[in-house]
């Protein structure tokens, strides 16, 4: 049992009394922004067309006279393709062409599908079809036809023959093996990544403050832990698909489910060999990504159809590919050195991540990083380190997934510091809100980033207070053989990448008086086409349904990064308005002349330019404004801004897991999941609740259900819904989320990001709950009941 | 080889040769009922969800030629319900990336026709096939018994003018 918190000279209410005077400054801030649309709920924009069904998803889109697209897989997960005969299966009504490694030059520049800013961190290692297979599903032909039966018949009659090798499947083997994932020599890559082709490395990282060997050595208590997290899915539930078509300029369109329409459009026009100029992408509405769709997974296989044919055509992956041959989480196994004095101070922090990144490099370079950057932050140890490899394997290669690194690195500290607060037998609340960084502090682990915002303590104490830890802290027993247990953890992100990533914007006034705002970020259906609107509407002072959004068309949108890292409230939203700014003083400046007065007399209500200080009152509509504009008119009412940031301001978050386990079977639910989130200002509250609550149950299913096996040969067991299991409705008690905001500065209205922050914290904070059931420490993902009835055996 | 159906979908009947093994959700999808998505192939995610004979039914685990003479719904055939329910999701935003909305709809209004006043138990049964991995589920467990209530509200109000 944990000593009372008092008896440590800790007073929790010091604590509140600054939280209070913190809610205080922030509402206080917020009251001068006059929020009228910002900080309001609002139902989606689109939420009519989802609820009706309407068909506005990508495969709904689709030309009639699609050819369908299919991929023959290769079944072994190192091979070379000796030969490859087509020659029956092209005889197959309706198939209209096959293509195979025959049909790309081998020694043609490679690329890589990771959605990312060029010149890409992740190394250039695929052809579009190569001779060398690299995992259980890699892509040995393209196939398309009339119907899905002749390819399916033609993908039967394919003849392939295989020059089987062995592959690198143990990811702590794969360094410096002398079987190499990637021995040709058009490999290229970034030379600051420290990957090495040759070495089976596909990025190597240091970084250090301080001497933390030092340090650990003279700390009264070190946790030295392992923990290993899997490969584990998006499973978002619209499946990967894209469709293809030639224009009138002999130009491809590419209508696909995407995150990243511009970037795209770049690893399509390396893919194909063919100008980026030739190529046009659209985001239609999109059925969930949450980073999966920031990789360009199968977008180039139609686009290499329809290029060389000529027809549309449309590929839709199975359930079975986008859980066997797409873009999962890194799999990661992270060593923690955690060092404290014995009365509570976290004084240093040593972390090395081995991080797997399979056959390609998607996001490996950059997912790692974010395993130390954006765990070791939340506290001020005196030094720290962190070091990482992320090294190829032959299994299914792995991209992005909300969290991005972070979520595995949060869980390794974060069940470390549980655990070091068990050590100190001190309460794992107070022993964070003595540690945490705090607003102001540098942050040396985080770039020496200025913690610029944050309600984290406040988060901390919010989610003790609704948990009713003080009492319910660790366990109460139900009955002889069911426990209710609880565990927690904090967690932080960030809000774009700094200094790189690019939020655009282009605001229109049009005849009648509306507004069209043309976003290039990627609505996945989390609600940015809405949040912009908001924002575009509190500056011009209108109703939303006065904003009309389209996003996502490189022809047409202004340029943005996309939809991931956390990028699109704090940067597009920061575009959106400036944007909204400058085209409300321009309506001004037009309105002036056409009042006969100086812009600086006149003021817009949003519906009107009126005369403030020249004697008389006058006034012009928005409707006469618009039409002035499209008649004898010098002065654009349209405008764009781009926004990019030093800074990436955190997120933060607290969460407390409250289990109920059985010990006799080992079946363990969460009863309630409590969460407290500091984005800033929500910019929609009802949408920034549900975020949470999305993530948080993301999060529950990594922790106790989603598992991922490779058997010998280099398959995924787990390649449907019947054996991933994602978490269903009974599956899950409450999720109790409230927002906790601070106010940053640089971000629009105050606002930070939300999208991956939640889905840090549940881990950790199952993984305590659980010790706290069975006695056992966890340090592997998923927790899976028969192993809890087993420890809860052992520690009768 | 091909087999003659006559299956009345959305109050339409649709007579014509189909392939045997056509499934349901591939006949409906090609017939204009977009509304109807194929998420998993297993049976497992409820996103293909329509009603037959007024029973909620997974159209990826059925074939199109067992449906002869049968009447199938589906979103398209109730859009006034589906707008005036689904209004209660998206009061939430828990309709989030709406893939998944289609096939929570039609298994909602079937959980209303079976049970008028379910237990927050009961709806979590009757939907647990449902999958959905935006909302966490909470969000839409918000709306639908807001929508109950609300929808016990409307009766007494009619039966009162009554």
């Amino acid at each position: 049992m944990n000593k009372r918190s008092d008896e440590n000279g800790f007073s929790f209410s010091a604590y509140k009394e600054e939280a209070r005077e913190q809610s205080r400054r922030t509402q206080v801030r917020q009251a001068q922004d006059h929020l009228t649309a910002v900080a309001h709920p609002s139902r989606k924009k689109d939420w009519e067309t989802i609820v009706t069904g309407e068909p506005i998803y990508t495969q709904d889109l689709a030309p009639a006279d699609c050819l369908v697209v299919k991929l023959l897989r290769c079944p072994y997960p190192n091979a070379i393709i000796e030969d490859i005969d087509t020659k029956t299966a092209m005889k197959v009504p309706g198939i209209e062409a096959i293509y195979t490694w025959k049909d790309v030059p081998q020694d043609m520049p490679r690329f890589t599908e990771a959605g990312q800013t060029y010149p890409e961190p992740s190394p250039y290692d695929r052809l579009i079809l190569d001779r060398h297979m690299r995992h259980v599903g890699d892509v040995a032909a393209i196939v398309a036809g009339r119907d899905a039966k002749a390819v399916d018949r033609a993908l039967r009659l394919i003849r392939p023959s295989y020059k089987v090798l062995e592959p690198v499947l143990d990811f702590h083997k794969a360094l410096d093996n002398p079987i190499l994932v990637h021995p040709e020599d058009n490999w290229a890559c970034q030379a600051w990544t420290g990957a090495d082709n040759k070495r089976n490395l596909c990025a190597h990282e240091e970084s250090s403050r301080g001497d933390v060997e030092a340090d650990l050595a003279g700390c009264d208590v070190v946790i030295d832990r392992t923990y290993h997290t899997k490969a584990v899915q998006q499973a978002f539930m619209e499946p990967f698909c894209a469709w293809c078509s030639k224009d009138a300029f002999g130009r491809l369109t590419i209508v696909s489910s995407t995150q990243i329409v511009f970037h795209v459009r770049r690893n399509v026009a390396n893919a194909l060999g063919i100008p980026k100029s030739m190529i046009r992408v659209v985001k239609p509405r999109v059925g969930g990504g949450f980073g999966a769709k920031q990789t360009s997974v199968c977008e180039m296989y139609p686009a290499f159809v329809t290029w060389h044919t000529g027809k549309p055509s449309m590929i839709v992956y199975t359930r079975q590919e986008c859980q066997t041959a797409s873009s999962p989480r890194h799999e990661m196994e992270v060593h923690v050195r955690l060092g404290a004095s014995r009365d509570g101070h976290i004084r240093a922090v040593d972390m090395y991540t081995l991080s797997n990144t399979g056959a390609y490099g998607e996001h490996g370079p950059t997912t790692v990083g974010l395993s130390g950057h954006k765990s070791i932050p939340l506290y001020r140890p005196e030094s720290f380190r962190f070091r990482a490899d992320v090294v190829y394997t032959n299994i299914m290669s792995a991209g992005a997934y909300r969290g991005y690194g972070a979520t595995q690195g949060i869980f390794a500290l974060e069940s470390a510091v549980n655990e070091l607060a068990e050590k100190l037998q001190m309460d794992p609340i107070e022993l964070r809100l003595r540690n945490t960084a705090k607003e102001g502090d540098v942050m040396p682990a985080y770039f020496d980033q200025v913690n610029t915002s944050s309600a984290l303590d406040r988060c901390i104490l919010r989610v003790r207070e609704m948990s009713d830890w003080e009492h319910k802290y660790p366990l109460v027993r139900v009955d002889d053989h069911t426990v209710r247990t609880m565990g927690m953890s904090i967690a932080m992100q960030g809000s774009g990448i700094a200094s790189l990533d690019v939020g655009g914007s282009t605001i229109k006034l049009e005849e009648g008086g509306y507004y069209t705002l043309l976003l290039g970020s990627g609505d996945m259906g989390s609600g940015s086409d809405t949040t912009m609107s908001q924002i575009a509407a509190q500056v011009l002072e209108c109703p939303l349904e006065q904003i009309i959004v389209r996003s996502g068309d490189t022809d047409s949108s202004p340029y943005d990064s996309g939809s991931y890292a956390s990028s699109t409230a704090y940067l597009t939203g920061k575009a959106t308005e400036d944007a909204a700014r400058e085209l409300r003083r321009r309506i001004i400046d037009i309105g002036a002349r056409l009042l006969g007065a100086k812009p600086e007399q006149c003021e817009f209500d949003g519906k009107k330019v009126y005369t403030v200080s020249t004697g008389k009152t006058a006034s012009v509509t928005l409707f006469d404004i618009a039409a002035a504009a499209t008649a004898d008119n010098n002065e654009e009412v349209v405008v764009t801004r781009t926004r990019s940031s030093k800074l990436s301001p955190p997120p933060y978050m607290a969460g407390v897991a409250e289990m109920e386990t059985d010990l006799e079977t080992g079946r363990t639910r969460v009863v309630n999941y409590y969460a407290a989130v500091d984005c800033g200002t929500p910019i929609n509250p009802g949408i920034a609740r549900v975020q949470a609550e999305g993530g948080i149950l993301q999060a529950i299913g990594m922790a106790l259900s989603e598992n991922v096996t490779y058997n010998d040969r280099g398959e995924v067991l787990e390649n449907s819904f019947l054996q991933y299991k994602i978490p269903a409705r009974p599956d899950i008690g409450h999720l109790n989320v409230v927002l906790e905001s601070s106010y940053e500065n640089s971000g629009p209205f105050g606002a930070k990001s939300i999208g991956e922050v939640v889905i840090d914290t549940p881990a950790p904070a199952i993984e305590d709950a659980i010790f706290h059931a069975t006695g056992k420490r966890f340090t592997d993902l998923p927790i899976l009941p028969e192993q809890i009835a087993m420890a809860a055996e052992e520690n009768k | 080889m091909q087999t003659r159906v006559k299956i009345n979908v959305n109050g339409t009947v649709i007579e014509e040769e189909i392939a045997p093994d056509l499934l349901l959700v591939d006949f409906l999808r090609a017939h204009g009922c977009k509304s109807v998505k194929r998420g998993c192939e297993t049976s497992n995610c409820g996103a293909c969800t329509v009603h037959l004979d007024g029973k909620a039914v997974l159209s990826c685990g059925l074939l199109a030629a067992r449906c002869s003479g049968h009447t199938v719904t589906t979103l398209e055939g109730v859009r006034e319900q589906a707008r005036e329910f689904g209004g209660f999701i998206a009061d939430e935003n828990a309709e989030q990336c709406g893939y998944c909305s289609p096939g929570l709809i039609m298994c909602c209004l079937a959980l209303f026709d079976e049970y008028p006043d379910p237990t927050e138990d009961e709806i979590k049964e009757y939907l647990a096939n449902n999958l959905c991995r935006c909302s966490g589920y909470e969000g839409q467990m918000r709306g639908i018994r807001r929508y109950i209530e609300w929808k016990k509200q409307q009766n007494r109000k009619e039966a009162a003018a009554r």
